[in-house]
């Protein structure tokens, strides 16, 4: 206790020196905190993402065909269509909803006001299946969408960019693409998606109203689509759906064997295979920042050394007064342990300032681990035992006579 | 002081044959050769000899600092042969005081904390250690300078703290070595004078030094020449006594 109240004082007595030299300490023991919480943060979000998107989905896209690993010829793209759809919704019992849809940008005006946004032309089972909510208004029916009515769902942020209060947009009439469609639901907030991008900007509509009139091209399948969104019962039916899936396309398609046409791909795998490689990376990182905690002991090594030398006559008059080796080691040790911890609590307040700001003020998203901030305590006290070794080893080995003669 | 009436005839250092030498320029340099000086409880006693002669090995080998090469050291009667640096280390704090001519306090402390210091090598904790530094330090005359720092204080006043941190421990043995010597005269007597005092409380006291005056307070004076006790006052001064 006294000798830990000694470590204290002394540290005291150099201020300045210690706080520089603890400085490698102090951003070691930040940028791994912080490196961990962004990458903790990063995980979290992937995975209420896939709470929220369900986990039972699988994206289904036509690809460039594929013959023995070369890539053909390119527009030589198979063509999904909205009756794929149906065949896989009637064959595989397994599958709740299949969601098919293309993808387009559009201009969308109202009175004087416009503006640019995604659209997407789908069947009815994308609203199930991409898991929409129509919060106001009602969604369209299987005959619009043969029929090509011109009616439209509106996401949140278009309303809100085009009316003054959403409330009213349900039964206005925008013009998209200059094309006039009546505004027959509203959806409901979706939020940023992975990457960021806001999913209630955006409008979806009949797929036969996009393909026909909005981002058609003249003399296109009108019942073509990009891509489908499959929603399956169970997630221990996910394998089986999609290789029957992938079978059942290829035969509607006439695939020769061995040609890959079409992929299939688990989104939530997806997602967290991203979020994998993301925590691999920010590990990455925290164990660069951890390299600094490393050079940061060297330099509480190097000033240990220092200070062992300037107080060589003190060294030498406690052993004088009795001290035994063993009691000038644990002295200096204590030492630099204390020098480590106090660069590491300021490290700490530093990473939790840092932390909060980012959360709070630039909205990222964090989560604080207090696992890794034990460790790195715990580690850093482990390199103030390490690197504070061999000057305290060299002071309890100090001759007290040579000591007390030291000028 | 402690043991002065238990066994007041077991003399308090006992030097048989002491000898050692230093490298020097690939010899060896004989600095003692073969001394035996034997201090009773409650006595004080001067070394003198010129510079360089060996009072200071001799003090350092009296107060366990060092080993001799030859010869055996015993303090209270108990050899201190083949000790280790810890056990040495134990010699020095249970029975021994030391009072060096640079004062050796530590700076930037108060000289509360300086005197205290020693206590904190027990391997129990002291816990009236304010009260024994207090104790100490009025002992010393220096009652009302508690919380100086060395800075603070003359030569003098420092000198005075760091007897009374020899103290602290309840030494058998008082080593001085020129504890006068970084002094002016005044001053010098007025350390001569407490050294006096405390010898005269009972205190076992051995100081080394080169001046003759200085020498003349203790009751036996040593001399120390080539590495040999020269001329020993004992037997002159037993008879006064
Ligand atoms: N550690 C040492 N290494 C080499 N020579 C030493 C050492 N300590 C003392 N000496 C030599 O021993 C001799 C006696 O030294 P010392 O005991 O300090 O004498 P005194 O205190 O009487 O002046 C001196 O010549 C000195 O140079
Ligand atoms: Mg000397």
């Amino acid at each position: 206790m006294s000798q830990l109240f000694t470590a204290l004082i002394s540290l005291r007595r150099n201020m300045m020196r210690s706080i520089l030299t603890t400085l490698g300490i102090i951003i070691g023991i930040s940028a791994v905190i912080i490196m961990f919480a962004l990458g903790e943060g990063a995980q979290r979000e992937v995975e209420e993402k896939i709470k929220s998107l369900g986990t039972n989905l699988l994206m289904v896209r036509a690809e460039a065909i594929n013959t023995a690993g070369a890539r053909g010829a390119s527009g030589n793209v198979n063509r999904l269509n909205i009756s794929d759809a149906d065949a896989i919704k009637r064959d595989l019992s397994e599958v709740v909803a299949v969601g098919a849809y293309n993808r387009g940008q559009a201009q969308v005006v109202y009175g004087n006001q416009n503006w640019n946004t995604g659209i997407q032309g789908a069947n009815v089972d994308l609203l199930t299946a991409s898991n929409w909510q129509v919060t106001d208004g009602r969604a369209y029916s299987e005959s619009e969408v043969r029929s090509g009515a011109k009616v439209v769902l509106i996401g949140e942020t278009v309303a809100k960019e085009l009316f003054d209060d959403p409330a009213f947009a349900v039964g206005e009439t925008v013009r998209v693409n200059k094309i006039p469609l009546k505004i027959i639901g509203l959806l409901g907030a979706k939020g940023e998606d992975m990457r960021g991008f806001d999913q209630d900007d955006i409008l979806i509509m009949p797929l036969t109203t996009a393909n026909r009139r909005v981002i058609g091209k003249s003399g296109r399948d009108i019942n073509r689509v990009s891509r489908m969104v499959v929603a399956v019962d169970e997630e221990n039916n996910m394998t089986y759906v999609s290789e029957e899936m992938e079978r059942l396309l290829n035969q509607r398609h006439r695939v020769a064997a061995g040609q890959t046409a079409f992929s299939v791909r688990n989104l939530s795998a997806m997602l967290s295979t991203r979020a994998e490689a993301n925590k691999v990376f920010s590990s990455l990182l925290a164990g660069v920042a951890g390299v600094s905690l490393l050079v940061g002991g060297i330099g509480v090594m190097n000033i240990m050394l220092v200070s062992v030398t300037e107080r060589t006559r003190e060294i030498g008059l406690r052993m004088a007064v009795g001290a035994k080796p063993r009691a000038i080691l644990a002295q200096f040790l204590i030492e630099s342990v204390v020098l480590c911890l106090v660069g590491a609590m300021l490290g700490l307040l530093i990473s939790l300032l840092a932390v909060g700001l980012m959360q709070f003020g630039m909205g990222w998203s964090m989560a604080l681990s207090p696992v890794i901030m034990l460790i790195s305590v715990v580690g850093t006290a482990l390199i103030g035992v390490g690197f504070g070794f061999y000057p305290a080893y060299k002071a309890s080995n100090l001759d007290p006579i040579e000591a007390l003669r030291f000028e | 002081m402690n043991e002065l009436s238990s066994s007041a005839s077991t003399p308090t250092i006992q030097c048989e044959q002491l000898s050692h030498s230093f490298p020097m320029a690939g010899e060896r340099f004989q600095v003692l050769k073969g001394i035996d000086l034997t201090v009773m409880p409650g006595e004080m006693v001067a070394i003198i000899g010129p510079s360089g002669s060996g009072k200071s090995t001799l003090m350092n080998l009296i107060g366990c600092l060092m080993t001799p090469e030859q010869g055996e050291l015993k303090i209270l009667g108990k050899s201190t042969s083949g000790l280790t640096k810890a056990q040495l280390a134990d010699v020095r704090r249970d029975h021994i005081g030391f009072v060096f001519q640079q004062f050796n306090l530590l700076a930037r402390t108060s000289a509360l904390d300086n005197v205290k210091m020693p206590l904190m090598y027990h391997d129990e904790p002291i816990k009236d250690a304010d009260e024994r530094a207090r104790a100490c330090l009025e002992s010393v005359g220096l009652g009302d300078r508690l919380h100086n720092h060395p800075s603070q204080l003359s030569g003098g006043q420092q000198q005075r703290v760091a007897i009374a941190r020899a103290l602290i421990n309840r030494p058998d043995i008082l080593l001085a070595d020129e504890p006068t010597g970084a002094l002016d005269t005044h001053t010098s007597g007025e350390i001569m004078a407490l050294f006096r005092k405390l010898n005269n409380a009972g205190h076992t006291v051995v100081l080394v030094t080169h001046e003759m005056e200085v020498a003349e307070q203790a009751d036996r004076i040593v001399m120390v020449r080539d590495g040999c006790l020269l001329q020993d006052s004992s037997q002159h001064l037993e008879g006064a006594k």
